[in-house]
């Protein structure tokens, strides 16, 4: 029997020749990401008299994206441990919040490669999918495990595949796809498994389109939402790092637990409505809710090509007198492809308030938080009942044009008619 | 380890790390944040749970975000066990490695109210409602999970060099 994407990977990072759903195997990891997760880490270091050890100094990426800039002072002390933490342990690669939010940083400085394990202490890891890496997210005790001995428990998952097919409307994107799926399937259709996105759709779409799919794969309970390498993800790959690297494939007979078609020539832009992800309508369904916020940004959408769909629709337009818009920029990178193409100055002349790349908005840290009542559409990925400020206040999850398109109109609008 | 006792807190479905260790309260020192775990499902929770009780929930337990404050908060304030319908992966696997028992058992959302008394054993992977007097099968862990458990967690594991 041939194996998944999942299976092989999980194969060869446990020095197996062949491995199967279902069963447990110790496996070596290729790099590590943590953000401020780290500073609850310390703590239980210290709680716990675990001694402060990294079995690999070059493998662990450290960077703060949550609170950046530090927003109050116990978030400042929870930077100065993160810092001293970096120096006490010798590690080589502290990005400390300069760089922006963890998962566009970490492709975009070359430290995800085709064919690698990486973990992260965030649910959203499963963004490296994207490049064909077995990426997934884990919690803090796991990961002093992982600083300790470079390795981690895994239960080989199965795998279910997407196969996206058809050509997308103008202004449909792939947010609008996988909150698509999400709606159909539910937010547990992936469940402990590997997703695999196959289909033309998914091989037409950009990089970034694609991070959105693997992004939001934790949405529907992924551990891994993978994308097989194609000839775009090698080269994006080679632009960013000289470091060797082994696509893995999934073999023509390796068996899948369900594939589900997926057909995209009619469909229209989708919103999650609250408070869970898959409670979604098409957007012609809720149009003309007042909104008071949006928000464009996250390690969802604050993508160049994200703030440029934004501002072909903000250009020459006024974010509406009862709507505050806020955009951040997932990356420095980001940020400063944005002001070269101009886009920051349509913004600003659209009365929109940009704002540094930072994790803040999206899970409610800090930055343009709700008021009681008060209703947002937003290109970030959880709708969860207060997760961006007042219990009583709602998200609406949909792409940045659809955002962009309901920011001016101060309403819920569809972005294919403004 | 084997046999938790306590008291029923039941949740709906879908109860994401968001209502178990809410955003707005993350940035503050752990101890405080104790006081906030669970509180916009029930703002009763955190002042009344007590040790060994038993936290009952729907399906997709612990949905969201990695934040290992949402099951840790929830041990560390006493949570023998937690009993849902299914958890979300990262969710689970925190669990596990904290050392906070979670199985699953599809009926449990029918059979058990907040209030009841119950008694949960691990290894035989069973419930029982002490109240009512019914027992449902939960899932058995596997011994690899079974064995991180009874050492109390991963970091034991770790420090005993098992790992």
């Amino acid at each position: 029997m041939g194996m998944t994407m999942a299976e092989k990977i999980l194969a060869v990072k446990s020095g197996q020749a062949d491995v199967t759903a279902g069963e447990f195997v110790t496996a070596s990891v290729d790099r590590v990401m943590v953000h401020e997760m780290l500073a609850f880490m310390i703590e239980i270091y210290e709680r716990h008299n675990i001694p402060k050890k990294v079995w690999d100094v070059d493998k662990v990426v450290m960077l703060m994206d949550h609170y950046v800039p530090a927003p109050t002072v116990d978030a400042a002390e929870m930077h100065r441990k993160m810092r001293e933490f970096a120096k006490e342990t010798g590690l080589t690669i502290n990005l400390d919040g300069k760089e922006g939010i963890c998962h566009q940083v970490m492709p975009e400085l070359g430290f995800v490669k085709p064919g690698d394990l990486i973990l992260g202490t965030d649910s959203h890891t499963t963004t490296y999918g994207a490049f064909g890496a077995a990426s997934t997210g884990i919690g803090a005790t796991e990961m002093i495990v992982v600083f300790a001995t470079g390795k981690l428990w895994f239960r080989v998952p199965e795998t279910i595949r997407f196969d996206i097919n058809g050509k997308l409307m103008e202004r449909v994107t792939s947010k609008d796809v996988i909150l698509d799926i999400a709606g159909k399937y539910g937010t547990d259709v992936a469940q402990y498994k590997a997703i695999e996105f196959h289909g033309d759709t998914v091989k037409d779409m950009s990089i970034a389109s694609r991070m959105v799919l693997s992004n939001m794969s934790i949405e529907i309970g992924a551990k891994f939402g993978m994308i097989p390498p194609d000839e775009k993800t090698i080269e994006f790959v080679k632009s960013v790092t000289d470091e060797p690297f082994t696509p893995q494939y999934p073999d023509k007979d390796a068996e899948y637990e369900n594939i589900y078609q997926i057909f995209v020539d009619d469909l229209e832009p989708k919103v999650a409505i609250p408070h869970s992800v898959d409670n979604v309508k098409s957007v012609r369904e809720i149009e003309g809710l007042p909104i008071q916020q949006g928000f464009i940004g996250s390690c969802t959408n604050g993508r160049i090509e994200d703030l440029e769909m934004a501002a072909e629709i903000l250009e020459g337009n006024e974010v509406h007198n009862d709507v505050r818009l806020i955009i951040s920029p997932a990356s420095r990178k980001v940020y400063r492809d944005a002001l070269e193409k101009g886009l920051i100055d349509i913004f600003v002349d659209a009365k929109a308030i940009v704002c540094n790349p930072t994790c803040g908005p999206c899970w409610g840290g800090h930055l343009g938080m709700l008021g009681k009542g008060e209703r947002a559409i937003s290109a970030s990925n959880r709708n969860f009942r207060g997760r961006m400020g007042h219990e009583e206040s709602e998200i609406y999850l949909a792409s940045p044009a659809t955002v962009a398109a309901s920011a001016i109109k101060g309403k819920i609008t569809d972005p294919r008619y403004v | 380890m084997e046999v938790i006792k306590g008291r029923i807190w039941k949740f709906g479905d879908n109860i994401d790390t968001d209502l178990i260790a809410p955003g707005k309260y993350l940035g503050l020192p752990y101890e405080q944040l104790l006081e906030h775990i669970l509180e916009p499902a029930n703002p009763d929770f955190p002042k009344k749970v007590q040790k060994g009780d038993i936290v009952i929930g729907g399906k997709n337990f612990g949905c969201g975000s990695s934040r290992e404050q949402a099951p840790r908060g929830l041990k560390d304030l006493g949570v023998g066990a937690i009993i849902a319908e299914s958890f979300a992966r990262i969710f689970f696997r925190n669990c596990i490695g904290i050392g906070l028992p979670a199985l699953t058992s599809s009926d449990i959302s029918k059979h058990f109210e907040t209030g009841h008394e119950a008694e949960v054993d691990l290894r035989n992977g069973t419930i029982t409602n002490l109240t009512t007097g019914k027992t449902l099968e939960t899932s058995k862990l596997p011994d690899m999970m079974l064995e991180i458990l009874e050492t109390g967690g991963v970091l034991e594991m770790l420090k005993q060099g098992k790992l």
